[in-house]
């Protein structure tokens, strides 16, 4: 038995290799000398002593040879020796191979694809940031509620201040800002982050500095910015004096203190931060003033470093603990409050977590691609195994052990799924940032989704690629176990089409490929009826001849006062342009990013009980904002420009919400109470989509912008014009009102409402991708089958013919076999899918998981591929010449 | 590998010369010799074959081989018994035995 011991000394050999030859040489002249003079000792003359001795040795040559092998691994001599083997017959049989090559670099190479977009999203999220294995997100949680709060400073910290398992701990809250950008204005990303955020994730800005301590500290008392490369060389030209210039944000001057290094995006999944601020200046860009020292302001995104060793749990037990202090100490902000480390690719916060379930899918997706890709290899080596069964019993003929011939079938394995994994990585590096083309940008700023091919990503690509091989290996080594000498010398006789036997498991792996691509295909059926349910849900406003755009006065410095006369006077210009029918600020467009204002509230007739306490979100809205958004009223009045800061305060409510709080009475000219103050209902307006197609009807109310004033908001026009027929002519009327001020992208409220069903669309589309190419291998494998069933049955069918039998009996007797193993997949299929879609059910609106339309689809399309992988081989089936197959016996 | 009338178990080869090195370090033409004396001229091991075993030996580290010198001042190769080999050898020694034994006693009594 080999021992490591021997392992270790044949190591050894290799490095001793060169002395060896020279070390043999010496001992055999030395035993041939020795013996020589034993010889002659005993009176033999010398020339004949010596000549009788190297005689007596025999070959020198051999004994080295063999005294060399000792030393070697054969397995690997031997391992060599089936490369070479196997890379001639792939040599030999070019078609087969690329097909095979073909099926497994797709497969594959989705495998790895996902798998880098999984490593660059989910795993190892922050290019260039250091320790990404330990770092952890913070949330806040409430007892007995299922949804995060964020943490306040104070609580961030006390945390940070008394851990003692954490290396370091790091604000990243992600903000924006608008930059003008020659003509146009463009939102830009950027973070409000704690001083030591530059240390404590490991990079080191190329100029200037990052934060100096205490500058996260003081109501806006560091107005200092660190800059983006990608910012620096874009909007900055690469300026190397850089160091020391203002630029305003929000409003605000601030000064540049560092660029980061190229290849750093900051810390947040899905958005390339484009600067970052000290937390200091929070209230620059965060609404609700000054937080800092406010338990009860909850605003800030966080990570924490676990020191090496320590596990989550530890961390977690540590954090709580803190959190527990902290629910003592400050019972009033912090009761029934704990805090939570979540892992990054779980991180609550961003874009991982709603990744998360879309990448577990697609992981399963791909991996059924895989399977499907290995079966149909694995029938062309079933195939090819049989032609090579007369090859194959020679060589056991021969003496070759079964063990041996396994080891070339498994090699051969081997080094297909090499080339294939070759394939897919190249495919993979393709397409490794191709998951961002499936969300569009949004204020020309598109997302940042970078996939990663690195050790981790090759490693398992390895493992994927070996369980293949081994797949692929075992097929034709069960044929080959079977192996009997005596028949199989014999040639094999020709088979029939519609028999059984040995066929079955050619047959079986193609109804196992049926089966996982009938899954595949019922789940982008599924998703595809709910998108369209999604695009033909009505969203309750007009999607058409509205437009939507807005001029950021927040990042141009205005006060409220300013915004006011600046707002009113565009709005007169823009209703004055030819085509607008009317237009109207509001603080939020529907279905958009960010989140409406909400307050608890109390109403007259509404009882409320102890532990409710009803909030409902609003939206800060001008005269005539339901008209033109074409939101229908159902009684009462909008706002006019008579509703301002010193007329009675009014609301206008939706049907739920009149529904939900005055059961059935009409509230109109009832009062509602909002942030403390009273209000009089003045409207009652249809319910529409606030934030999200896929929301269910909720109680939402409106308020006049005037009675309720923020800088901030859009603007909603009502016209027949394109966006891009109106653009220029708003941005001619924006600088003739200021000349530092810019447009907004121009879009039209379609738009945005494609742009919220983006996530629906983009898992129709990978779901689509993934199941047309299950499709289209499924359908290869059933041609091969189909194929070389009709190849080797030219007996039968030449009989059948010369019998008497039509072209279109033999049509029918080939289709009907592919439809039979067809069916048989659909219906395996069809009972996996009825399990397996209900992973689905967070990505379907208005579709139940077993939606028959869905299974019909599916059958469909699976029957139309079957008819067109089976037409080829039946329609040459129709050919045979019933004379030669008859006389090739 | 032996070139012998007697057919020779296999494995012997390896005990041979692992018993021959048990009194002391012997190069490659000394071990030939004493099992060809030693067997009374019963057994000649093939000198072909010697070397690649005696490898085969170092290889499994049963055996230590370094250059010296010969009884005649020469430069030899000598091969040294280790401690693992050592072990070996009464192992494989007792194992020989009690086939011998066994061997024996069934040629008798059946």
């Amino acid at each position: 038995m080999p021992t490591l011991r021997e392992f270790l000394n044949r190591l050894l050999f290799f490095r001793r290799g060169a002395h060896f030859d020279r070390e043999m040489h010496d001992e055999v002249q030395f035993h041939i000398e020795e013996r020589a003079a034993e010889l002659e000792d005993r009176g033999v003359s010398k020339d004949e002593a010596l000549r009788r001795a190297r005689a007596e040795f025999g070959s020198v040559q051999l004994a080295r040879e063999d005294s060399r092998e000792v030393w070697q691994f054969q397995w690997l001599e031997h391992l060599l020796m089936d490369l070479r083997v196997g890379l001639r017959m792939l040599w030999r049989s070019p078609g087969f191979s690329a097909l095979a090559i073909l099926c497994l670099t797709l497969g594959i190479g989705a495998n790895a694809a996902v798998f880098s977009w999984v490593e660059g999203i989910l795993f190892r999220p922050y290019p260039a940031v250091v320790h990404q294995e330990r770092l952890m997100a913070l949330s806040g949680i409430s007892r007995g509620e299922t949804g995060i709060t964020l943490l306040s400073w104070p609580d961030y910290l006390d945390l940070q201040r008394n851990s003692t398992l954490f290396d370091a701990f790091f604000v990243s809250k992600i903000t924006g800002t608008t930059l003008s950008i020659g003509e146009r204005a463009e939102r830009t990303i950027g973070s409000i982050v704690s001083a030591n955020y530059f240390d404590a994730v490991g990079v080191h800005p190329i100029l200037g500095r990052g934060f100096l301590a205490g500058e996260d500290a003081g109501s806006s008392a560091h107005p200092v910015t660190v800059i983006s490369y990608q910012l620096w060389q874009g909007r900055f030209k690469g300026d190397p004096q850089i160091i020391g210039k203002t630029q305003r944000l929000n409003g605000v001057t601030h000064t540049i203190v560092g660029v980061a290094p190229q290849g750093f995006y900051g810390t947040f999944v899905g958005w390339a931060m484009q600067f970052w601020v000290p937390a200091s200046m929070e209230e620059i860009f965060e609404s609700g003033g000054y937080k800092l020292e406010d338990r009860n302001a909850r605003w800030i995104e966080s990570y924490a470093r676990l020191k090496p060793g320590v596990t989550a749990v530890q961390a977690q037990q540590e954090i709580s603990a803190l959190a527990g202090r902290l629910e003592h100490d400050y019972p009033v902000t912090n009761r029934g409050r704990s805090v939570r480390l979540w892992p990054l690719w779980e991180t609550p916060f961003n874009n991982a977590g709603t990744l998360l379930p879309t990448l577990g899918i697609m992981l399963a997706v791909v991996l059924c691609v895989l399977l499907i890709a290995c079966a149909n290899v694995g029938n062309l080596l079933l195939v090819r195994s049989l032609a090579r069964r007369h090859e194959m019993s020679v060589r056991a003929a021969l003496g070759a052990g079964r063990a041996r011939l396994l080891k070339q079938l498994l090699t051969e394995g081997l080094l297909l799924s090499l080339l294939g994994a070759c394939g897919g990585l190249l495919v993979a590096h393709w397409c490794r940032h191709a998951l961002v083309l499936l969300f569009p940008a949004r204020g020309g700023v598109s997302m940042y989704l970078p996939g990663d091919i690195d050790w981790r990503v090759l490693g398992v690509t390895s493992v994927v690629s070996l369980l293949a091989t081994l797949l692929l290996g075992v097929v034709p080594a069960i044929q080959t176990s079977k192996l009997n000498l005596a028949t199989a010398l014999r040639t094999e006789m020709g088979g029939v089409v519609g028999g059984h036997g040995k066929s079955w498991m050619r047959s079986s792996l193609v109804v196992v490929q049926v089966s996982l691509s009938f899954v595949l295909l019922v789940g982008t059926g599924l998703l595809i009826k709910s998108l369209e349910k999604i695009r033909n849900t009505n969203p309750g406003f007009a999607t058409h001849r509205v437009l939507l755009t807005a001029v950021d006065l927040v990042s141009a410095g205005y006060s409220a006062q300013q915004a006011k006369t600046f707002q009113d006077e565009l709005l007169e210009r823009v209703t004055a342009l030819p085509g607008v029918e009317s237009a109207a600020f509001a603080r939020m467009a529907p279905l958009d990013f960010g989140s409406y204002s909400s307050s608890p509230i109390a109403v007259d007739t509404y009882n409320v009980l102890p532990e409710e306490q009803p909030t409902v979100e609003y939206n800060e809205v001008g005269p005539g904002y339901l008209a033109t958004l074409g939101i229908p009223l159902v009684s009462g009045r909008e706002f006019t420009r008579a509703d301002n800061e010193s007329a009675a305060l009014v609301a206008i409510v939706n049907e739920t919400m009149a529904a939900q709080f005055w059961k059935g009475k009409n509230p109109i000219g009832e009062r509602v109470q909002v942030k403390g103050r009273w209000l009089t209902v003045v409207g009652v307006a249809k319910d529409c989509k606030y934030q999200s197609m896929r929301e269910l009807p909720m109680p939402f109310f409106y308020v006049p912008r005037r009675q309720n004033f923020t800088i901030g908001g859009g603007l909603n026009i009502r016209t027949p014009l394109a966006p891009q027929e109106l653009a220029s002519a708003l941005g001619r009327e924006i600088h003739s009102l200021d000349g530092n001020l810019a447009l907004y992208e121009v879009i039209t409220l379609q738009e945005q409402l494609d742009r919220s069903t983006a996530s629906q669309k983009a898992a129709v589309t990978l779901l689509g991708v993934l199941g047309g190419l299950a499709l289209l291998l499924a359908a290869i494998g059933l041609y091969g089958v189909m194929s070389y069933a009709v190849s080797q049955s030219a007996r039968e069918l030449g009989l059948r013919m010369a019998l008497g039998a039509r072209a279109s009996d033999l049509l029918r007797l080939v289709i009907s076999r592919g439809l039979a193993l067809t069916l048989g997949g659909v219906a395996l299929g069809a009972a996996a899918a009825l399990g397996l879609t209900r992973l689905l059910v967070n990505y379907l609106y208005g579709v139940s998981p077993r939606d028959p339309q869905a299974f019909g689809f599916a059958f469909v399309v699976m029957l139309a591929a079957t008819l067109a992988a089976c037409f080829l081989p039946a329609w040459r089936a129709t050919r045979t010449d019933p004379m030669r197959a008859l006389r090739d016996e | 590998m032996l070139k012998n009338e007697t057919q020779l178990l296999p494995g012997t080869l390896f005990l041979l010369i692992l018993k021959s090195l048990a009194r002391g370090p012997l190069h490659g033409y000394a071990i030939a010799k004493r099992i060809k004396n030693a067997s009374g001229d019963g057994l000649e091991i093939e000198d072909g074959s010697l070397y690649p075993a005696l490898n085969r030996l170092l290889v499994k580290g049963w055996v230590h081989a370094e250059w010296g010198t010969s009884e005649n001042n020469r430069r030899a190769r000598f091969y040294r018994l280790t401690a693992e080999g050592r072990k070996q050898l009464h192992a494989e020694a007792r194992d020989f035995e009690k086939l011998v034994k066994s061997i024996q006693l069934v040629m008798r009594t059946v």
